[in-house]
């Protein structure tokens, strides 16, 4: 649901004009504080609301369907790998916190350099397979399935 | 204009969008080009790009052959099945028989997939879906392609590939502008891989308003993956093939963990089953190789996606809407109520949003479902997209030219939205169709197929008159007018979006007309679309914002209008439920049971159709 952005908590960072898929939070140039210029091509995807490091952005129902009154807020913490969410019903009966994970890992760390990685042979350029293939597939010793592994093959026509 | 031209040259392999398709590209290229110079070019900023920007709740292609779940030719039995027989089975099968090790690493990379605390593998929702808490999936696999990538030019919308000047039909970049900035940017490279998305928006929405971005394909999936690729004269195949959803109304809140892990069921107005009451008649139209309920309940071969949907709108063109998604047995189990709001923020905050402004706890009140306006895409339940080639080894002679996932124009290749006949691949199956993409493009390099590309600065010089030109033509024409948005020498984006919306929801089936066209409708349709695309040269754009928004109209045009062509071509109702030929109501075998191909000349704007025969697998295994 579109966005919008408290005028007391903005200072003006950016960082929502940086992630915004939409490429709709802008800064006002008189207020020097961002705010959502297309509220029509908002996907309330929440990317601006969890980028913000003042809580400045918060997002209201779609006029054309969404009466007011409600709230889903969130804290997304990288350094801790959860994120937080909280959701009150308009009618003050439904008041829900829910967490979940983000990452078991700390970020990027065990993404490997394939630059670094060993080079690939000839052999492996003229198979079929990708990297650490046929590996991690099944995470065993099996190959790469083939039309004639599996005992198959492609015809014309319907045969089903 | 004070523009700055940036010019990035000898680039091996050029990725443009990233999101799971060109993430997947990026960092793959990596590996099989250690040397080679690999760029990213993303209008918006990788680390929330794409159709899974907000996150998603579940992969839902993994076969889990390390389990002993599933082997590839059984995902490619479900899809061809699901999309009512019209499907690359070449492609699909190599998908399938790669993509789990593309699941394996990204739970290596730390995303947190769940585990069936009873077996150990992933907990899955249904067959083909695996749980995981995808919040930060796109965060993820973008750390990934920054690892590969020598440079990511965020920001920075592609609105046409660069041709060779010294070879026909040749590949040799793109160019865009910095949607921030507005500098033009200029990209040589000597591959590239389209990873762009598919088209939300271009039939109107149900929405009015405000609301207009509640849509359920991302509004900033233009169709640039169809838009860039089709200007560049490449083959098209099975465009016609738009996809309606079931959803929750209003949010189109995802049903698939509802259905499948939750076990919710649908019901009419009156709480009655409605769905198995429309069978009998469309088994008449459709054929009983295309639906034997029989049959499906015996082998668990699913009831095709568009026919369920038919049930659906019938019974509500019928008088007993709403059609409701019982919810209410099941959230009585607090863990299943917790899964049922979780997988909202996972992946559609807004339907949580809106339950909460309404009121609605599925736990006391069974909320409305309702079917969406169509789309334009090839990675979710449908294949629109680039006619390309398959691997070497499982495409028979019509599907293999050389270097998989290669567009039929050289060096050009798709990954995601942009490869046609190729649906239920899903975020997993993206990202590795961009890694099959990469390697091939690296292949084709090091064959040297790739030598003597030349660009000429006059088809650099054509392309920024043409991408700058909404921004000259509003100043020229701006201080006519007092003030306001009406001008009569152009139309502004908005304007031009609203209605290119309105002609294609009421010539081409979108949700107002039920999903009816038939050929009369179309060729009035493809008439205005004509019109429209003089109107198209003269749109205005007040600054670089607005022109960002000009550009993703043009890719949404020209998507639509092969949209329409296709729908004109395939002269039969193929997916009652996605859409309806009023003048072909039936499905047909003898004459349509092939996928359809077009090319767009590039010089005339002439299109030519042709019919592309179907293979299909058979052999061990065969569920019928």
């Amino acid at each position: 649901m579109p966005t919008f952005v408290y005028m007391t908590r903005c200072d003006g960072c950016g960082h929502c004009v940086d992630i915004c898929p939409s490429d709709i939070m802008h800064i006002d140039k008189t207020t020097r504080r961002a705010y959502n210029i297309e509220p029509n091509m908002c996907w309330e995807c929440y990317s601006c609301v969890k980028a913000c490091p003042h809580h400045a952005i918060d997002v209201r129902g779609y006029a054309d369907f969404a009466p007011l009154g409600h709230s889903v807020r969130v804290i997304r913490d990288e350094e801790k790998g959860v994120i937080a969410w909280r959701i009150k019903f308009r009618n003050g009966e439904k008041d829900m916190n829910l967490l979940a994970p983000i990452t078991t890992k700390p970020w990027g760390k065990h993404i490997p350099q394939l630059a670094d990685a060993p080079a690939p042979d000839k052999k492996q350029r003229d198979s079929q397979l990708l990297f650490n293939e046929p590996k991690y597939i099944r995470m065993d010793e099996g190959g790469l399935h083939t039309l004639e592994s599996n005992g198959l093959k492609m015809k014309e026509g319907v045969y089903y | 204009m004070a523009y700055k031209t940036i010019v990035e040259d000898n680039i091996d392999v050029l990725v443009c969008g990233a999101g799971l398709g060109g993430t997947g590209a990026a960092w793959e290229a990596r590996y099989w080009g250690q040397d080679k110079k690999i760029v990213i070019a993303e209008k918006a900023n990788i680390d929330r790009s794409g159709a899974v920007a907000q996150g998603l709740y579940a992969i839902n292609c993994y076969m889990g052959t390390r389990f002993g779940e599933n082997n590839p030719e059984d995902h490619v039995r479900y899809a061809r099945i699901d999309l009512m027989g019209m499907v690359r089975e070449d492609l699909l099968f190599d998908m399938a028989r790669h993509v789990d090790s593309a699941v394996h690493q990204f739970e290596e990379w730390g995303l947190p997939l769940m585990r069936n605390p009873k077996t150990g593998a992933y907990q899955r929702e249904g067959r083909w879906q695996i749980m995981i808490h995808g919040e930060s999936y796109k965060p993820i696999v973008a750390e990934a392609a920054k690892k590969s990538a020598d440079k990511v030019y965020n920001r920075v919308c592609v609105t046409h590939l660069l041709m060779d000047d010294a070879k026909k039909n040749r590949v040799a970049g793109a160019v865009g502008f910095n949607v921030r900035t507005g500098n033009y940017h200029v990209f040589k490279s000597k591959t590239v891989v389209v990873g762009a998305g598919g088209a939300s928006n271009i039939f109107k929405p149900r929405s009015v308003g405000e609301g207009a971005g509640r849509v359920w394909y991302a509004p900033w999936s233009s169709g640039s993956a169809y838009g860039l690729l089709i200007e560049a004269g490449a083959k098209m195949t099975q465009m016609e093939n738009r996809i309606v959803l079931a959803r929750f109304k209003d949010g189109y809140g995802p049903v698939g963990a509802y259905f499948l892990h939750l076990k919710t069921y649908t019901q009419n107005c009156l709480g009655e089953e409605y769905e198995s009451t429309w069978f009998p008649e469309l088994q008449k139209m459709v054929g009983k190789e295309y639906l034997d309920p029989e049959a499906s309940h015996r082998t668990h071969r699913p009831i095709p996606t568009c026919l369920r949907n038919h049930a659906l709108i019938n019974e509500v063109n019928a008088g007993r809407g709403p059609i409701h998604m019982v919810t209410m047995e099941a959230f009585q189990d607090p863990h299943l109520e917790e899964i049922g709001w979780h997988n909202f923020l996972g992946m559609t905050v807004g339907q949580a949003v809106l339950w909460a402004a309404t009121d609605v706890n599925p736990k006391y009140e069974n909320p409305e479902l309702t079917t969406s306006e169509p789309y334009v895409m090839g990675s979710h339940a449908t294949g629109c997209g680039a006619w390309c080639s398959g691997p070497e080894d499982v495409s028979p002679p019509e599907y293999f030219w050389g270097y998989n996932r290669m567009t039929s124009v050289e060096g050009l290749f798709g990954a995601g939205d942009a490869v046609g006949g190729t649906p239920h691949a899903f975020s997993s199956g993206s990202f590795t169709e961009g890694r099959l993409a990469a390697k091939a493009a690296c292949q084709y390099i090091d064959d040297g197929k790739a030598e003597g590309i030349r660009v000429s600065q006059e088809q650099i010089d054509r392309r920024k008159a043409e991408i700058y030109k909404p921004m000259e033509h509003y100043k020229t024409y701006r201080n006519e007018i007092t003030a306001g948005s009406v001008n009569p020498n152009y139309i502004n984006p908005r304007q031009g979006l609203d209605r290119l919306q309105k002609l294609m929801d009421e010539y081409c089936g979108g949700v107002t007309v039920n999903y009816m066209t038939n050929e009369k409708l179309l060729h009035i349709g493809l008439k205005k679309l004509k019109i429209m695309e003089e109107d198209l040269e003269k749109i205005g754009a007040e600054n670089v914002h607005e022109l960002l928004r000009a550009w993703e109209l043009k890719h949404r045009h020209r998507a639509s209008e092969s949209v329409m062509q296709h729908t004109l071509f395939r002269k039969e109702t193929r997916w009652p439920g996605y859409y309806y030929r009023g003048d072909a109501m039936k499905l047909d075998d003898e004459n349509w049971h092939v996928l359809t191909v077009s090319r767009r000349d590039p010089e005339t704007g002439e299109y030519t159709m042709e019919k592309a025969p179907c293979y299909h697998l058979v052999g061990e295994g065969e569920d019928e």
